[in-house]
């Protein structure tokens, strides 16, 4: 069963071709890599993808049903959430807070039972604190739930970021750079928590990485991108020694020098 | 069901509810019975009115960090349109008073569905000119008096009506602040981008700032018509919408309790130096300005005086005996 279907996708700035004739397609329950380097439009894939830039072409289908024209507020809530690659969490709130907010498409109550405060709105409100706690449980930021969320060293921004992008309750995960100024350590953990997550919420996940032990460790499939397109994609043993791949990282005459 | 009992009849409810109950006979005996002249009247009644403005701007600017400076005109309508009211129809004073709120929400409405994809400063301006049409358009309708404005509107104002609208208009936006919909405006405000893509509805939560903010200027629009006879087109200029403006950044932006304090505080000032009227400005200006330079962010931030937050602060002293900010009494 495929989740998400991208055809002919592209996007051009001005005369700048960031995103060319990109296709990709998820089936549900995949772990997917998106790599690629510096400037390939990795990050433009993840920004059309949620509604931020809309396509100059192509298609992009949640469950057969598309998404193009859609507001990101719109497709966020067709199930698509993702992570910034520069950390984007509500920085003034608390942790707990900036967790309700990704509720709130899920709330119980009216605006008019919050202003009168009816019996409805605390019942609502309980169970969003109950939800949230769960799921900073989860995120090991239980302790640190009245902490203002700028306050919260890297990696715990990082961590509460993709338990912000849960909170919306998405059937497919975007994650960019999630082990972005990581250590090696925090790596490994976070590369637990993935996938526990995507087997505990029956998640769909794509990540851009940088880190490769992270994504040949965890990614089942791994697509390529360089200068917009897509190059290579297959299992991480095939990527690894796709001459395509090695070229676009080290250069030809590398490539040629290793095969 | 003892549980949401429990909810409504906590401590602190029971206390302010007193508190306020006794604020307002308190004040009641003390005009009864003259104790409370004229002059301390006006001031009294003016705190209120500009502490219903520089909370309801607050939504705008403070919480959804939308930057709003035409909010005389939402006043201007709340006061023209309850005094069309109460004056030139004889409807009684509450119409007036929800016809008036109504009619700047409807405004609200208006000015913030098309000026909502303008940003930062060209919001602004979009709206500080706004500000400026409706003077100029009141000033051009003759059938509300035109340039000499509107005269002997009843003094239907009293303590009762100011006090409890303030109360109200204060819960309400409290009631709001402190709900989910409250969050989803302030996230707009933290960050639009990551607030859109984390499902919530920027544009509809916008307009519902301005909306909600646009009503309740309103209310005390109509509020200071039924207490001053008379209103004028000039009374509403932008100067007027500056006043409530720097009551909110003072206060600071997204701080109710902020908005409260330098509302009450600064026409407590402004009242004394009335004797001084050419230093009057100046000494205004340089307050700012000092503020300004020592606390950027405006008198409390963001941050909310509450039962909890006193309780917390308590708790961290004793218990821990580390010396926390002023920022931790309230919370």
């Amino acid at each position: 069963m495929i989740l998400l279907s991208v055809n002919h996708l592209s996007k051009t700035f001005g005369g700048l071709k960031a995103v060319s004739d990109v296709n990709m397609e998820l089936k549900i329950g995949e772990l997917v890599g998106l790599i690629g380097p510096n400037g390939a439009g990795k990050t433009t894939v993840f920004n059309l993808l949620t509604g931020v830039y809309t396509p100059t072409e192509g298609d992009i289908a949640l469950r057969r049903e598309t998404l193009v024209g859609l507001k990101p507020w719109q497709i966020n809530q067709k199930g698509i959430a993702r992570t910034f690659q520069n950390i984007r969490l509500f920085s003034n709130l608390t942790v707990m807070d900036n967790v309700k907010i990704a509720y709130h498409q899920h709330r119980s109550y009216g605006m008019l039972s919050a202003i009168l405060r009816l019996p409805g709105f605390y019942r609502g409100e309980e169970e969003m604190v109950k939800k949230a706690e769960d799921l900073l449980e989860i995120f090991k930021l239980s302790h640190k739930k009245h902490e203002v969320a700028k306050n919260l060293p890297y990696g715990e921004q990082r961590r509460l970021e993709i338990a912000r992008a849960l909170a919306a309750q998405p059937q497919l995960l975007l994650l960019d750079e999630p082990a972005a100024g990581m250590n090696p350590q925090e790596t490994a953990e976070l590369m637990e928590m993935i996938r526990w997550v995507r087997k505990h919420f029956n998640l769909t996940i794509l990540l851009i990485e940088h880190d490769m032990s992270l994504v040949m460790g965890i990614c089942e499939r791994i697509y390529v991108l360089d200068y917009g397109q897509i190059i290579a994609q297959g299992t991480p043993n095939e990527i690894k020694s796709n001459p395509k791949v090695i070229e676009a990282y080290l250069g030809e005459d590398v490539s040629h020098a290793v095969s | 069901m003892t549980e949401m009992l429990k909810q409504y009849f906590k401590l602190s409810n029971i206390l302010v509810t007193v508190a306020i109950l006794v604020l307002f006979a308190a004040v009641n005996i003390g005009i009864e019975t003259g104790f409370i002249d004229d002059y301390y009247k006006l001031n009294l009644f003016l705190i209120c009115i500009n502490i219903i403005l520089a909370v309801s701007l607050n939504i705008i600017n403070g919480m959804t960090g939308q930057f709003s400076i035409g909010h005389a005109g939402f006043m201007a309508i709340g006061a023209y349109g309850s005094a069309i009211m109460t004056l030139k129809l004889g409807y009684p004073f509450a119409v007036g008073i929800l016809v008036g709120a109504v009619a700047a929400a409807l405004c609200g409405i208006l000015v913030g569905l098309p000026t909502l994809r303008l940003k930062g400063d060209y919001l602004a301006i979009a709206t500080l000119g706004f500000g400026e049409i409706i003077r100029v358009v009141i000033l051009n309708i003759d059938y509300v008096g035109g340039a000499a404005g509107l005269n002997g509107i009843s003094q239907y104002t009293d303590w009762p009506w100011i006090f409890s609208l303030t109360v109200i208009t204060v819960l309400v936006i409290k009631n709001f602040m402190t709900s989910t919909h409250g969050r989803a405006c302030i996230s707009i405000r933290e960050n639009e981008i990551a607030a859109e893509t984390m499902g919530i509805d920027i544009t509809r939560y916008k307009v519902i700032a301005f909306t909600m903010g646009a009503f309740f200027a309103g209310v005390a629009g109509a509020l200071h018509a039924h207490y001053f006879y008379t209103i004028q087109p000039t009374t509403f200029g932008f100067l007027k919408s500056f006043d409530i403006l720097v009551y909110v950044v003072l206060g600071g932006l997204g701080s109710m309790t902020g908005s409260v304090i330098a509302a009450t505080g600064l026409t407590i000032l402004s009242a004394y130096l009335q004797d001084y009227a050419e230093l009057r400005m100046v000494i205004y200006s340089l307050l700012l300005i000092v503020v300004m330079l020592v606390r950027p962010q405006g008198l409390l931030g963001t941050a909310e005086l509450s039962f909890d937050g006193i309780r917390r602060f308590f708790s961290r002293q004793t218990g821990k005996g580390r010396g926390a900010g002023n920022d931790s009494a309230v919370g």
